[in-house]
């Protein structure tokens, strides 16, 4: 008992605790800086200059955000029904910020759990991210229905039937990367990489690619970002499921769609681009690369964290330059292009590993 | 069993968390007018309520394939981590599964489910 209270509580909720108000602060920050950059880039790819005028080049403008935003009116509509609608946002973001607990951003050490690069390793890693994702779907369907609206019920209605059907193929496509790592440990899924010496979207190629390809595409389709936005198309639902919300509940929602494409990204860097691994960990004569001159692991955190701000900007980038698709052409593509094209992954990889067995 | 320990301690940090951004706001807001809390609908005061109407089937039909599918996804998590140990014989029982699922989802397509027109 004394035991248990006094070392196994130090390493498994005190340290943890910090990490994990280290974990939501960093991402916060993440995710201010994301909303700037994506209306600098926006800005700068329509030959304008973006927001200029807050701060020294506009940095200081998600700051501003915040502040509008709190102290913007507070409306609950007359006949939204009242426990859903503010449940809705909540439902949003808390899943989207709780599969950051097992997330690898960086090496694990030999000194023990305490001083490792992530809050938690669980040996059902992979299982518990798709998990606690899918609970998001509930948020949007909520806050469609609940506002009572005729836009927000429509963009509700999409955005269930959007991401329930993309998750399938990102389902599948998560399948590939599993065969070739062996563990559902996300820790245990980039070691496997370093000990197969190449990152997994390179492995069995170019089915690795593929499935890399379906992830990705699938989870911009998850987190109704451009060109999937149909949730929230501004041409035609005003602005979908969040038409009745305003003030902090809006920036909740806001919050769990940015949190959503750090979480996607940072499983797609975890299981296909080698999470805190250096490019291609196999060739020796690039070892240089494993910055060894700085405190152990924080190398590994600045790889993830190059290949994480990459994503986000592949993100704003599709936003920048893909016009939005009709509905039975997402639909189409979902159910009539992935998962197909996943299954053949899936099948193709392990075709290819009963023929090494 | 104790590496889940931090999980929960994060669901109760983003519930903390939650708890204390909708309350700030709830302490600085202003509210708002009579008619700003109405339904929008372009400015015309609403005459019907959302859930008065029906929706299209094809949403309902989504989720019960969707559940069909998800199912089949989590069946294949623990073959794939279990691979080589199962090796040939996992790998036969695992074709035979997914011939069969073909074979639902060829019919799903040939019966036209998946259209939206």
């Amino acid at each position: 008992m004394v035991e248990f209270f006094g070392e196994t509580l130090y390493v498994y909720a005190v340290v943890p605790f910090l990490k994990i108000i280290a974990a939501i602060v960093v991402v916060l920050t993440i995710i201010a800086y994301t909303t700037f950059a994506e209306r600098k880039i926006l800005g700068f790819l329509q030959v304008r200059m973006g927001p200029n005028r807050v701060g020294p080049w506009g940095l200081l403008q998600p700051i501003a955000d915040v502040v509008k935003l709190l102290g913007k009116e507070d409306v609950i509509p007359n006949r939204a029904v009242v426990w859903a609608y503010v449940l809705a946002p909540c439902l949003v973001v808390g899943p989207a910020l709780l599969i950051l607990s097992v997330i690898p951003f960086g090496p694990p050490s030999s000194a023990g759990p305490a001083s490792s690069w992530f809050i938690t390793d669980v040996n059902v890693g992979l299982l518990l991210v798709v998990a606690i994702a899918s609970i998001g779907v509930y948020g949007l369907l909520l806050g469609g229905w609940a506002s009572n609206n005729k836009f927000s019920m429509m963009g509700g209605l999409r955005a269930a039937a959007q991401m329930i059907s993309y998750e399938v193929p990102q389902g599948f496509s998560l399948v590939v990367p599993l065969l070739m790592a062996g563990t559902l440990s996300l820790v245990g899924i980039v070691e496997a990489q370093l000990t197969q010496g190449r990152w997994f979207i390179f492995g069995f190629f170019p089915f690795g690619l593929l499935a890399f390809f379906i992830y990705f595409v699938s989870g911009v389709a998850e987190s109704n970002r451009n060109p999937f936005d149909l949730p929230e198309a501004e041409s035609e639902l005003v602005a979908g499921f969040h038409t009745e919300y305003s003030g902090m509940r809006f920036a909740l929602f806001f919050l769990g769609e940015y949190a959503n494409m750090i979480v996607i990204s940072a499983v797609a860097v975890t299981l296909f681009l080698g999470g805190w691994l250096r490019p291609f960990p196999n060739l020796e004569w690039l070892s240089f690369l494993d910055l060894g001159f700085l405190p152990p692991g924080l190398a590994g955190f600045l790889w993830f964290l190059i290949k994480l701000l990459v994503f986000l900007f592949v993100y704003i980038w599709f936003r920048g330059t893909f016009p939005r698709y009709r509905f039975d052409q997402l639909m189409d593509l979902g159910w009539k292009w992935l998962i197909p094209a996943a299954l053949l992954a899936v099948v193709a990889t392990s075709i290819w590993k009963v023929a090494l067995l | 069993m104790e590496s889940y320990l931090p999980i929960f301690i994060f669901l109760l940090v983003v519930m903390a968390f939650l708890v204390v951004v909708l309350v700030t706001a709830r302490l600085l807001r202003h509210g708002g007018g009579r008619t700003l809390r109405e339904p929008y609908e372009c400015g015309n005061e609403p005459i019907t309520l959302a859930h008065d109407y029906r929706f299209s089937i094809r949403y309902y039909l989504i989720a019960v394939l969707f559940v069909i599918f998800d199912v089949e996804t989590i069946f294949l998590f623990p073959w794939a981590v279990m691979f080589d140990e199962l090796a040939l014989f996992g790998f036969i029982e695992m074709m035979i599964f997914l011939t069969i699922l073909m074979v639902g989802y060829v019919y799903i397509w040939r019966r036209g489910a998946l259209n939206w027109a």
